[in-house]
């Protein structure tokens, strides 16, 4: 990191140690406290895990580019499927906008780092730890977890290979990670911000960051919670998911899916944020409907905790259940339709230019819609029964997460990155890599729509010969999106090693604290409190 | 008190707020578990029915009359005989009935089993009372040993109308190895 | 930044696209199908009708919506001189664009709670039929008829790996389909074996989750006699994807011929115990049911896969006394993957395929298990 040792901030007091700077060498980031570096060190794991488990997703469309089984057996192809979806969601999306957040908010609200620096440090080290031993289950007897990254009992109990104990364990580490990290969240935003700084004039991305840090203590506990039920299952005899012992594997589902509904809503209130941030910078005008923008949110945050069963429809259950979450799911639509309409209200009359990060942030603001109108249709309970294990739902998630959560991140990459480095970025590759995802994603991900309604079902290897065409066309889209993937690490390796000096405003039309200090930022910034008007 | 003080002290609070949340939200997820039983029970949605005996209620017998079914179920590699006697019987809500399953250990071994029970309609089963059932009970066979086990039960009159036909399915796990403990136990 | 244009172009015009496609194409070619099937039953047709709605006013929506951005991202560019306006909030406008898509939400809510409704009608059945989910097939028991019977895969494993050329129903045939009568309504009760499974007929729109332990139902009267396929749709081990389910629909007197059929043909198994079988005869019998039951787990050469599934070639009990080995077929192992094949074979061919084992792969020992002896401990 080119973070300059030398530069100091202008509004630091003279009791202040002027000439503190990182430390040097590998210890520097095994002890570091401050919340530029530990950002930064999400950042690259992320990265890291996206290539993970990008390089699994391309197994399995390389697997599914003919029918027949070619390449891989299909109990390893259930592995890759699971670790698929375990490491995008727990190693890739969520540690990336923990890495956005560590960076940011502390800028945004004038406060020299995180409330609980020290904290912070153990929140990332937990993760390469707990991964490492989710990544090692591969080797192991039996091999890595096969049973879905929804896990489903008893599936992952009574018939799990012997890693899923390991795999329950690093579930916890993760989850660890998760609550602390959100802890720090909430006390910085709260407690930490520059006088003046008054809730209603916070970013929107720290607004999204303080409800989903709420949401996430509200449910990683609850997932805490059922793996551990598992793990009793498995190994101390009791029965909550094993009807023999009058347990219910029904009751896994509601347990989990209580947790897990709410934490993809943790995976796209970030990803508003950044939208929402980036949006208003390249229209050259304020946000449309701030307040509208904070209530929607929260709306979302509350409406997620009563609509976890449409991911049930087909369990079984009675008339008024299944009305009552097919009503409350629909009725998210309108919270998350009042943003988008906000975010064309801001591009509306405004004044803009169409640098990397506002083509992200605009397909981002297209193709979650397009997720969104995806997930309206699943939440009409009887055509669900059509649409349920298909590779509808898989279309619907993958329009939400890859062009909604991945090219959020990436737009809060390009966008900050300057900030961060203090160069700008290659603007003509930063292009290049956002239409060849778009095409690449689009291509990959479209058909999916249309294999799922023609009937195939999802979690296989091998399908029927009428699913061959568009499967064919899914994976040739699935490699152009992977390979272009290369140029963003290129792009920004250069970025951080490449001199191109950025100023400190960088964006023309720029708003904010984080844009009042130098690019780079200094390695300590705001150690007084700013003026805030 | 400094400025950073007060900001170490209201920290402090939060952060113990916020633990006792995170504590909190994991109990609930346990809580869950229980829960889940009172809300179905409740509700009467699910089709779980109580593994204790029904007290028996005098409710107004009726000549309304619903076809209930009988299904016997052998869990994974769980390798008895298991029938039900009926395979369907016609019943006038309000009135208790007599049925029985018969079960069989067709192996060479002692070995315990657990019937467990489900209705559908779901709605059904907080009406169908169970005033006698062999799924209170672990079924201990010895090798090669039969046994008729008995059902005595009654639909409750208030059950709604719609419902004509009620199925009452018996699924028999193997739960030699757990032998000790009772399904009252684990409950 | 033509490349602009020609984004929001393109995504306006994949509407267009899918619009033109789906009235021209979704009769035609069942390769590039883009939409759902209508289905043969009055349920999946309703369904198919809510489908089309819903989809229809997203369309709406969508054209509205990034219609609107497609017109800013030209007009309201910098480089065309565009200037920055003030306004950043309205509570009106935020007021009506919250209203509206609540109204339109009320109006969809209606038509999908009538058609709810109808999938939850209690009307009696006329046939009652168990459906359970095992890894990896479904087994069939008619309740009033005795028919009971297993549903497997019936692709070949050549076809699989590529050796022999794919036929047409490729993954989705089964060596016994479900056979009920068109016309009438007839009642599933699903359960499961071992693991939740999902049992899904895309033509009836039912699909309803095989729960061990529990039982759920679901129902459907097919309009129109043929055949219909469908796949688990929840993930259960290993050969998910590799447990189709088929369902031919026949005309009332056609299906109680069948029926008839299947009864005397469950007598003769059930006889064909009593007859002497000769070592050639269980050795045929006995592959077919190995590979059919025993190999996508064993292997065909019987190697199994180590840390998964035993191998039988050379185990101590394929090679030991007889009784162990048969002890295990028919009741299973506890713990373990190893199902009970008490109920699934006949006794003839249990017999035949414990023979086959003993004599399979090299290691001849020349056994052979009597049919009537595996019967008497059946019985």
């Amino acid at each position: 990191m080119s973070t300059s040792t030398e530069q100091l901030v202008s509004s630091e007091s003279k009791t202040h140690d002027t000439h503190h700077g990182p430390a040097k060498g590998i210890s520097r980031w095994f002890y570091t406290t401050n919340h530029k570096d530990i950002g930064s060190m999400y950042l690259w794991f992320s990265l890291i895990m996206f290539i993970t488990g990008g390089s699994m997703a391309l197994m399995i469309r390389a697997e599914l580019f003919q029918p027949g089984l070619q390449f891989i057996e299909p109990d390893f192809f259930n592995q890759m499927t699971t670790m698929h979806g375990l490491i995008m969601v727990f190693g890739a999306v969520m540690p990336a906008f923990v890495g956005l957040a560590n960076w940011m908010i502390p800028m945004m609200i004038g406060a020299p780092d995180m409330a609980l620096p020290r904290l912070n440090n153990w929140s990332f080290w937990i993760l390469p730890f707990a991964f490492s031993m989710m990544l090692m289950t591969f080797f192991m007897q039996g091999g890595a977890p096969n049973f879905g990254w929804t896990f489903y009992a008893p599936l992952s109990t009574t018939f799990a290979p012997p890693s899923v104990t390991f795999f329950i364990f690093a579930v916890h580490m993760m989850g660890i990670s998760s609550i602390m990290g959100a802890i720090n969240v909430i006390v910085t935003i709260l407690n930490m911000r520059a006088p003046g700084m008054v809730m209603m004039k916070l970013p929107l991305f720290v607004w999204t960051w303080l409800i989903t840090a709420f949401l996430l203590i509200l449910v990683m506990p609850v997932l805490a919670g059922v793996v551990t039920m598992m793990l009793m299952d498995i190994h101390f005899g009791t029965s909550f998911f094993n009807a023999a012992g009058g347990g219910d594997p029904v009751l896994f589902q509601h347990v989990f899916w209580f947790f897990g509904h709410p934490e993809v809503y943790i995976m796209i209130l970030p990803a508003f944020g950044v939208v929402s941030e980036i949006i208003p910078t390249f229209a050259r005008k304020k946000l449309f409907g701030y307040s509208s923008m904070v209530y929607a949110t929260s709306s979302i945050a509350f409406l997620s905790f009563i609509v976890w069963a449409h991911h049930m429809f087909t369990v079984g259950m009675p008339l008024m259940g299944e009305l009552f979450f097919m009503f409350a799911t629909m009725l998210i639509a309108v919270p998350t339709g009042v943003k988008v309409f906000n975010w064309v209200a801001t591009m509306f009359r405004g004044s803009m230019t169409f640098e990397t990060p506002m083509l992200f942030a605009i397909a981002f603001v297209v193709l979650f819609s397009i997720g969104g109108f995806s997930g309206l249709m699943l939440a009409i309970a009887p055509a669900d029964f059509q649409y349920h294990d298909t590779y509808f739902v898989v279309a619907h998630f993958h329009y939400v997460l890859v062009p909604g959560s991945i090219f959020s991140i990436m737009a809060g990459v390009y966008y900050w990155l300057p900030k961060w480095t203090g160069n700008y970025y290659d603007e003509k590759m930063g292009k290049l890599h956002f239409w060849l995802s778009f095409i690449g994603i689009n291509i990959t991900f479209f058909p999916m729509h249309f294999v799922g309604l023609a009937g195939m079902p999802r979690r296989v290897p091998d399908y029927a010969l009428q699913f061959a065409d568009f499967n064919a066309v899914s994976s040739v889209g699935a490699f152009i999106f992977g390979i272009s993937q290369l140029l963003f690490i290129y792009n920004v390796v250069s970025c951080i090693r490449k001199s191109n000096q950025a100023s400190d405003k960088v964006w023309e039309g720029s708003h904010g604290l984080e844009w009042t200090i130098p690019s780079p930022a200094p390695y300590h910034t705001f150690t007084q409190p700013p003026k805030v008007d | 008190m400094s400025q950073v003080d007060s900001q170490t002290k209201s920290n402090k609070k939060l952060i113990i707020q916020l633990v006792l949340g995170t504590v909190a939200m994991f109990g609930f997820g346990f809580a869950l578990v229980p829960l889940y039983d009172v809300f179905c029970r409740i509700t009467g949605i699910n089709g779980k029915l109580d593994l204790t005996p029904a007290v028996y209620q005098a409710g107004s017998a009726s000549n309304r009359e619903i076809k209930i079914q009988f299904i016997a179920v052998n869990n994974e590699s769980m390798p008895w005989g298991f029938k039900p006697m009926d395979s369907s019987l016609k019943v006038k809500l309000g009135k208790t009935y007599q049925t029985a399953y018969w079960a069989e250990n067709l192996t060479a071994n002692y070995m315990v089993a657990q019937a467990v029970p489900s209705v559908s309609p779901s709605e059904a089963a907080q009406f169908l009372q169970k005033v006698d059932c062999f799924c209170f009970n672990r079924q201990p066979l010895n090798a090669g040993e039969q046994r008729e086990m008995g059902l005595a039960f009654n639909v409750l009159a208030g059950m709604p109308a719609h419902i004509k036909t009620i199925t009452l399915s018996y699924t028999l796990f193997d739960i030699t190895a757990a032998t000790g403990k009772s399904i009252a136990d684990v409950n | 930044m033509n490349l602009i244009l020609s984004a929001k172009n393109l995504t306006r015009s994949c509407y267009a696209l899918v619009t033109i496609l789906y009235f021209t194409v979704s009769q035609a070619s069942a390769d590039w199908q883009l939409n759902m099937r209508e289905g043969v039953t009055e349920i999946s047709r309703a369904v198919y009708d809510l489908h089309m709605v819903i989809f229809w006013i997203c369309v709406i929506i969508a054209v509205i919506v990034f219609g609107v951005m497609l017109y800013s991202v030209i007009y309201h560019r910098k480089s065309r001189g565009a200037k920055a306006h003030n306004f950043h909030e309205n509570v009106y406008v935020e007021i009506a664009w919250t209203v509206i898509p609540m109204v339109i939400l009320i109006g969809m809510a209606i038509p999908a709670t009538g058609t709810l409704i109808k999938m939850y009608d209690a009307k009696e059945a006329d046939i009652d039929i168990q459906v359970t989910g095992y890894q990896w097939k479904w087994r069939y028991q008619y309740l009033e008829s005795g028919v009971d019977f297993f549903s497997s895969l019936a692709t070949p494993a050549e076809q699989i790996s590529g050796e022999a050329e794919k036929t047409e129903n490729y993954l989705l045939e089964v060596d016994n389909p479900l056979v009920i009568p068109v016309g009438k309504k007839i009642r599933f009760l699903i359960t499961a074996n071992d693991v939740i499974h999902s049992w899904w007929v895309p033509d009836f729109a039912v699909k309803k989750d095989a729960i061990p332990g529990f039982i759920n139902e679901s129902w459907a009267v097919a309009e129109e006699p043929g055949i219909y396929r469908g796949q688990c749709a929840e993930l259960c081990g290993k050969d998910h994807g590799f447990m189709p389910i088929v369902v031919e629909v026949k005309s009332e007197q056609d299906y109680q011929t069948w029926i008839k059929q299947q009864q005397l043909a469950q007598a003769e198994k059930a006889k064909s115990a009593e007859k002497r079988w000769s070592l050639d005869e269980l050795m045929v019998t006995g592959k077919e049911v190995y590979d059919k039951s025993c190999a996508a787990c064993h292997q065909a050469n019987g190697e199994g896969i180590p840390g998964a599934f035993p191998a039988l070639k050379g185990s101590p009990i394929v090679q030991g006394d007889p009784a162990a080995h048969i002890d295990v077929v028919l009741n299973g192992k506890a713990g373990t993957a190893m199902q009970a094949f008490r109920d699934q074979l006949s006794a003839a061919e249990i017999a035949a395929v414990i023979t086959y084992e003993r004599n399979a792969w090299g290691d001849s020992l020349g056994d052979i298990i009597s049919p009537s002896k595996i019967a008497k401990l059946k019985q």
